[in-house]
């Protein structure tokens, strides 16, 4: 077994989630029938390969140029309010679950 | 004239000649949502204010006898994961059920400045995770054609709404097939453009290598019409290409024959389903009757596509659903004291159990001691898999595979078995991870009536041959 009990509970405080006791049984079984079969990656030999993390460098970009160059066209002026205007505070607050009418309210930080 | 069986083209003609109105064209709809979508389950909001606003706007155009734009009083469906500027958008999740955007996704801002009327945001599974729709955080959608099966997913209420009429076309988003799977299994038309292809501003994100917005429609027409208003550079999306946007409705009837088709071995192995594959062999013959040259060719690495997927598109999402923290926009727990019990409770009350577990497999693959033997590895598997689309496509122009490897299947059927519900994108989730342009079409039903998708996958921003060897396969 890949995942144990522990595992998830360490990976469940990672991403912020507490999860019931029978949340927590079913993800130690599904994480594990998952990574089973995921295991089948192995029997690629990667070694020579290179990661790809996304494909908008493969295609549609200059191939001449480097790097962050082939991006040249995405990029802009860093100027305020070069694209839009911001959204005004009270806008940025409408979908708070609390707010003070300036900022985002929150329970105290604790730590644990 | 039925109002509801309507084409973009006759919808915009009937209003322009003064035939109809798109007011009442827009009540039409109106009126058989209110009919119909009690049993399907397709929209989640009715955006009724707006619709109405804006078909009264194309009205004053045609009556001064104005040239409508494309789309001009054109009842469409969105999927409820494109942000609308004061209509609630949810993403089919609890967590976002009182969410009112303060901006316009910029597809669906093009489209309705192209006359577009917006009826609604559509179902769909949870922050599109899922292919059946079962995943939705409200209620799953029916398919139309049989409503004790699932209408595919995750753009399952689009699919849904624009097969039962109640739309005349709808966007949805596609990251592993959800586009293209929902279209097959409810029987219309749903294209994934090519990765940068649509601006992805506004869309709230699920796994941002693999994210695409496309049409699904009624005809292979329609879908490049929609494709014709929402393509092209964003400066408000980096990802967007800065690749010049062909007319696609022009280039619609240029003659197929001639035409190298591939046919890939590994599209039609075991667990493809024996009605889908004769109607998938008999497409094919059709388009080489058509003058098509079939090729066969070799997509060796397709058995690795679903771990590799599963893993790249979990362990981006973890990070992209990280944002809801109850804080800004999403759900709030009640009566918690501390900061950190904030987030949990307030993530655990509303996400669903897919969400939660893929946010947990993705954060799993990413963590420390893990990363190289998962995310890494996916990545490699990645680049496999690219380059087998990348040597096919030197030698064939297109590629035709079945789209799904079974028709729609029953609710209930695979909601206990996340890897076999994962199986169903099988032959999807290849060209999310290539990010190659892919179209599902209608090619024929099983015995049980139910519809069969063929998808045709093309070269990167070569949209224009996929949807002209479809649009040539639907009139044929």
């Amino acid at each position: 077994m890949k995942v144990t009990e522990k595992d998830v509970n360490y990976v469940a405080d990672l991403a912020n989630l507490d999860l019931t006791a029978d949340e927590r049984t079913a993800m130690v079984r599904d994480l594990n029938s998952i990574l089973d079969y995921v295991d089948m990656l192995n029997e690629l030999d990667t070694a020579d390969v290179p990661p790809m993390a996304q494909v908008s460098d493969r295609y549609g970009v200059d191939q001449s140029k480097q790097g962050s160059e082939r991006f040249a066209y995405a990029s802009r002026e860093d100027v305020l309010e070069g694209l839009r205007k911001s959204l005004p505070q009270e806008v940025a607050l409408e979908n708070a679950p609390d707010s003070d009418g300036m900022f985002f309210r929150v329970p105290k930080v604790i730590e644990r | 004239m039925d109002l509801t069986c309507l084409t973009i083209d006759s919808a915009r003609a009937a209003i322009q000649e003064r035939k109809t109105t798109a007011l009442a064209l827009a009540e039409a709809h109106y009126a058989r949502i209110q009919k119909e979508d009690g049993q399907i389950g397709a929209f989640l909001t009715l955006s009724k204010e707006r619709a109405l606003g804006q078909a009264d706007r194309i009205d004053r155009m045609a009556a001064e006898g104005k040239t409508l734009p494309p789309l001009g009083g054109v009842p469409v469906g969105i999927k409820d994961v494109m942000s609308t500027r004061g209509v609630r958008t949810t993403a089919g999740s609890k967590i976002l059920s009182k969410y009112i955007p303060p901006y316009d996704c910029t597809a669906v801002a093009r489209l309705e400045a192209a006359g577009a009327v917006v009826l609604g945001k559509t179902n769909c599974d949870e922050f599109a995770m899922g292919s059946s729709n079962e995943n939705s955080g409200f209620h799953p959608v029916r398919n139309p054609r049989d409503l004790n099966r699932v209408p595919g997913g995750s753009s399952g209420g689009s699919a849904a709404a624009v097969a039962s009429d109640m739309a005349v076309a709808a966007l949805g988003s596609d990251t592993g097939g959800s586009i293209r799977q929902p279209a097959s299994f409810c029987g219309v038309v749903g294209l994934m453009p090519t990765y940068g292809r649509v601006s992805r501003y506004g869309l709230i994100a699920f796994a941002s290598s693999l994210d695409h917005i496309g049409p699904l429609a009624k005809t292979v027409k329609d879908a490049a019409i929609v494709l014709c208003t929402i393509a092209g550079r964003d400066p408000m999306d980096s990802t967007s290409a800065d690749v010049s946007v062909p007319n696609y409705v022009a280039e619609l009837d240029k003659p197929i024959r001639g035409l190298k088709l591939g046919v890939a071995k590994e599209y039609f192995a075991e667990g493809l389903d024996d009605e889908v594959r004769q109607a998938v062999e008999t497409a094919v013959d059709k388009l080489r009757s058509l003058g098509c040259e079939i090729v066969p060719v070799s997509l060796p690495h397709t058995p690795y596509a679903i771990p590799a997927y599963y893993l790249v598109a979990t362990a981006e999402a973890s990070s992209n659903l990280a944002r809801f923290d109850g804080v800004r926009y999403s759900h709030r727990a009640n009566g918690v004291k501390t900061l950190s019990e904030m987030y949990r409770r307030s993530r655990d009350e509303g996400f669903g159990a897919e969400v939660k577990r893929r946010i947990m497999l993705g954060t799993y693959a990413l963590s420390a001691g893990y990363y190289d033997a998962y995310y890494l590895k996916a990545q490699k598997v990645r680049t496999l898999l690219t380059r087998d689309f990348e040597e096919a496509f030197r030698k064939v122009d297109a590629i035709v595979t079945p789209t799904s490897p079974t028709a729609a299947f029953r609710l209930g059927e695979k909601s206990n078995d996340p890897l076999a519900m994962y199986l169903a994108d099988i032959y999807t989730v290849t060209a999310d991870l290539a990010g190659i342009p892919g179209i599902s079409v209608p090619c024929g039903e099983t015995k049980e009536k139910l519809p069969i998708g063929l998808q045709i996958l093309g070269k990167h921003f070569d949209e224009a041959t996929v949807l002209r060897v479809a649009n040539a396969y639907e009139a044929a």
